[in-house]
């Protein structure tokens, strides 16, 4: 049995060394380690068959092709569409040229987006938002007008907000390929591009209501939910129901008593693995119509996790207030952190330089 | 001493139907090819002639046959590049008005060549007139046998499609072609699988310009060594020059590749010279995408030796005093061009044609025109060269396609060779915005750039 097995790829990815089959992609085996090397992605979605490629910002160094061939690559490659080599070296934040792309695509998506995340909807669980805060300069440059559009209604549930679209083609690919009449795609060219059904028509369609998680920015937004809550006031829990045309299995948002919106389940890289239908999105949002799973887990950072879990609902004890006295905060800023700067050889940081 | 490789039979009337053109020697190539050659022979001896891609990149046309991947029972395609947007790039439309039969000779040996049965050409859409001639040559062509079923009793069947393109730049760029040829949006793919892997219908396919194509039935004819001959090292045989601009005489020049830019510029052969009472200020050597250069180096390299129109020789000293020769677009400037202006134009035209499919092209092509239109009309700051260079640097190299090089390195190149008429513009608005005003250079060193 052993000799089938396939002859697995060794990478590194900021120093870290990882095994990975032949075929995988430098984001994927990135992702393997683990999330505080994994490569952000605003386009690329692992579900979505052909997508990736297009927003830049997971571009990486290679610093070594592959074993055979130890050259690094002359350009920066998107680390979501390629492929992985026996002994490639890769650079993701260990290496100043890549932080400083990634820099500039961060301005570049963020000249034409209004920013107006204060009423937007998605903030608060926003792609752009976490990848602007973690990559991003803290003023632009930018003085022109910014593009704009009016706001459409597709179909009664979905609402597109073309103004805050990065372009990222994820809603046409879920268009494509879960549901079977493709209504959605983009028209125009350049900067006059946009997302749009032909003529404003109606998405009609089951499983419509995809594209709405899918959409990494709040351009694609649930009609039944729109200005209802902020994300960080509302309670995550997982349920699930007998559905008849998909998998059931969603994530319901509680303020209070309240369903206030249901979406599908989302992994921890922000992707949803099992997509469902609208029935179960817009149309059950009772709690009797659901059986409860247990609390959603939410990432330690996600803003989502703010005001849920309280600990000064009893007195603390003497023991209690003299850690709080004595505390010292450290820079936390990573999620479950495997990569210490300190742990990296001294060579990589001269050879950065 | 110039060879005319391409266009030797141009002035011939009536050239453009089948019958002139067969009487000048044409279709021998096919003849010779189909009855004599094997495939292998033919790719062979392409390789041996060292020809370059016409289109722009200049990357060995053999060495790109040879890539592709030969799997059974899977068909392979040859598609012939003539969405010729660039902007001073006009010698494929030039060649195709007037030398109709030579392309599809060049299509027939190149599609034997890679054992392709169907082959394309992809026309850009303005061109339509020379669709319906390059259609009438091929119905020319299939009626005198050349085409279609059984070529010549050699069994070698081949198709060949005219495909008028909609009018994109973008699809120029060869999988953005190949997307555009099966019907979809021109959006350019991710590379790899590169075409000669998975191009056209998932099949291994080659995409070549139309000069390239031309160039084969020349090869076959005297063989590559002797096409090797002409020229100098590794910029083999002769190549077609668009040249535009303030010149005496515009116009297609076939030159052999190592004519001194000055020759090219100056003699009565092929420019003429800059127009009366004018003088040299600026070249863009081979197409808008190219690196503009000013007069002094554009004629001298870095090390003082004279400047060639080589691959080698125009890219000497790399983006910081070199250029590229590109496509073939050169594009000549007097002192009463205004470089800013210029470039504003060429950033407007990328930023119109740029697809919008990877953010740094989207959004980067908008925001150097809208900076270059503010500093053009009198609205420019101080920092807006530092920003300029840096969303220049930022697109380039971080995009899918080459287009993103393409509008950066013009805007970089101007800002690198020209900052001082840059400056002018921001230091007086006043001067450099009135109705026909031209830098003229207040210090000694810009009079001395002009040749």
């Amino acid at each position: 049995m052993e000799d089938i097995k396939p002859q697995l790829f060794k990478v590194t990815v900021d120093g870290i060394e990882v095994e990975v089959e032949p075929g995988t992609t430098i984001l994927q085996a990135a992702r393997k380690i683990g999330p505080d090397v994994a490569p952000p992605a605003m386009c690329y979605y692992q579900p979505l068959k052909g997508s990736g490629g297009k927003c830049r910002a997971c571009l990486v160094r290679v610093a070594a092709g592959s074993a055979k061939d130890p050259r690094p690559m002359p350009k920066l490659v998107a680390s979501c569409i390629t492929p992985v080599q026996d002994g490639m070296v890769v650079e993701n934040e260990s290496s100043p040229q890549v932080l400083e792309a990634r820099k500039g695509v961060v301005e570049f998506l963020l000249i034409n987006h209004p920013l107006d995340c204060p009423v937007c909807d998605q903030a608060g669980e926003c792609d752009l938002q976490n990848f602007a805060f973690d990559h991003g300069a803290a003023q632009t440059r930018y003085e022109e007008d910014r593009r704009t559009f009016e706001k459409q209604d597709l179909g009664p549930y979905v609402q597109l907000h073309m103004t805050r679209c990065i372009l990222c083609y994820r809603c046409v690919y879920t268009a494509d390929q879960i549901t079977n009449k493709r209504v959605h795609g983009v028209l125009g060219r350049g900067d006059a591009a946009e997302i749009g059904t032909y003529i404003e028509q109606a998405i009609d369609n089951d499983f419509s209501g995809n594209v709405i998680d899918v959409c990494p920015v709040g351009a694609l937004t649930d009609k039944t939910y729109r200005f209802k809550n902020r994300v960080w006031f509302t309670k995550p829990v997982d349920a699930h129901r007998d559905c008849p045309t998909c998998s059931g299995k969603v994530t319901l948002w509680y303020r209070g008593e309240e369903v206030i919106r249901v979406t599908a389940r989302k992994n921890e890289w922000n992707e949803v693995t099992e997509f469902i239908c609208n029935t179960c999105r817009f149309e059950t949002k009772k709690t009797s119509d659901w059986t409860i799973d247990g609390p959603t887990q939410v990432a330690r950072g996600s803003v989502i996790t703010a005001n849920k879990y309280r600990a000064d609902l009893e007195k603390p004890s003497f023991g209690q207030r003299l850690a709080a006295a004595q505390y010292k905060p450290i820079d936390d800023k990573r999620d479950t952190s495997q990569l210490s700067i300190q742990q990296l050889p001294p060579e990589r940081f001269a050879k950065a330089e | 001493m110039a060879t005319k490789i391409l266009t030797e039979h141009v002035a011939v009337p009536g050239i453009e139907t089948f019958d002139v053109y067969r009487k000048q020697g044409g279709y021998t190539a096919v003849e010779k090819a189909l009855k004599t050659l094997s495939p292998e022979a033919v790719v062979e001896e392409v390789k041996k002639a060292g020809v370059r891609g016409r289109g722009g990149a200049g990357f060995p046309m053999g060495m790109k046959w040879s890539f592709l991947a030969k799997p059974e029972g899977v068909p392979r395609y040859l598609v012939c590049n003539a969405d010729e947007s660039e902007p001073g790039t006009f010698k494929d439309h030039y060649l195709m008005k007037n030398l109709p039969h030579l392309l599809i000779e060049g299509m027939i040996v190149s599609s034997f060549a890679l054992g392709a049965n169907k082959s394309f050409i992809y026309v850009r859409g303005e061109l339509m007139y020379v669709i319906h001639i390059l259609e009438k040559a091929i119905a020319e062509a299939k009626a005198a046998g050349f085409l279609g079923k059984n070529i010549l009793g050699s069994g070698y069947d081949l198709e060949l499609v005219v495909q008028p393109g909609g009018g994109a730049y973008i699809c120029g760029e060869e999988t953005a072609l190949l997307e555009s040829l099966e019907g979809k949006r021109g959006n350019p793919r991710n590379k790899p699988p590169f075409p000669a892997v998975k191009g056209l219908y998932q099949s291994p396919t080659v995409v070549n310009n139309v000069e390239s194509i031309a160039t084969t039935p020349w090869i076959i004819n005297n063989g590559g060594d002797a096409y090797a001959a002409i020229g100098i090292g590794r910029s083999t045989g002769t190549k077609l020059i668009s040249a535009s601009g303030h010149i005496r005489k515009p116009g297609v020049y076939e030159i052999d590749l190592g004519v001194s830019v000055e020759d090219f510029i100056y003699a009565d052969e092929w420019c003429g010279g800059i127009r009366p009472g004018h003088k040299l200020k600026a070249v863009v050597a081979g197409g808008s995408s190219v690196p503009i250069l000013p007069a002094d180096k554009i004629l001298t390299t870095a090390a003082g030796e004279k400047r060639l129109m080589t691959y080698e020789s125009l890219s000497d000293g790399g983006f910081q005093t070199g250029t590229m020769l590109g496509s073939g677009g050169f594009i000549v400037f007097d002192e009463t061009a205004c470089i800013v202006r210029n470039t504003w134009n060429f950033a407007r035209f990328y930023h119109h044609e740029s697809c919008g499919q990877c953010s740094p092209c989207r959004e980067g092509t908008g925001w150097m025109e809208k900076v270059l239109h503010r500093i053009e009309y009198g609205h420019g700051h101080q920092q807006d060269l530092d920003l300029l260079v840096d969303v220049a640097k930022k697109i380039e190299g971080n995009t899918i396609c080459p287009l993103g090089d393409a509008a950066a390195w013009p805007v970089a190149s101007a800002i690198r060779h020209f900052r001082d008429e840059f400056q002018w513009h921001i230091d007086r608005p006043h001067e450099a915005t009135q109705p026909g005003a031209v830098y003229k250079g207040d210090m000694a060193a810009s009079a001395d750039r002009l040749v």
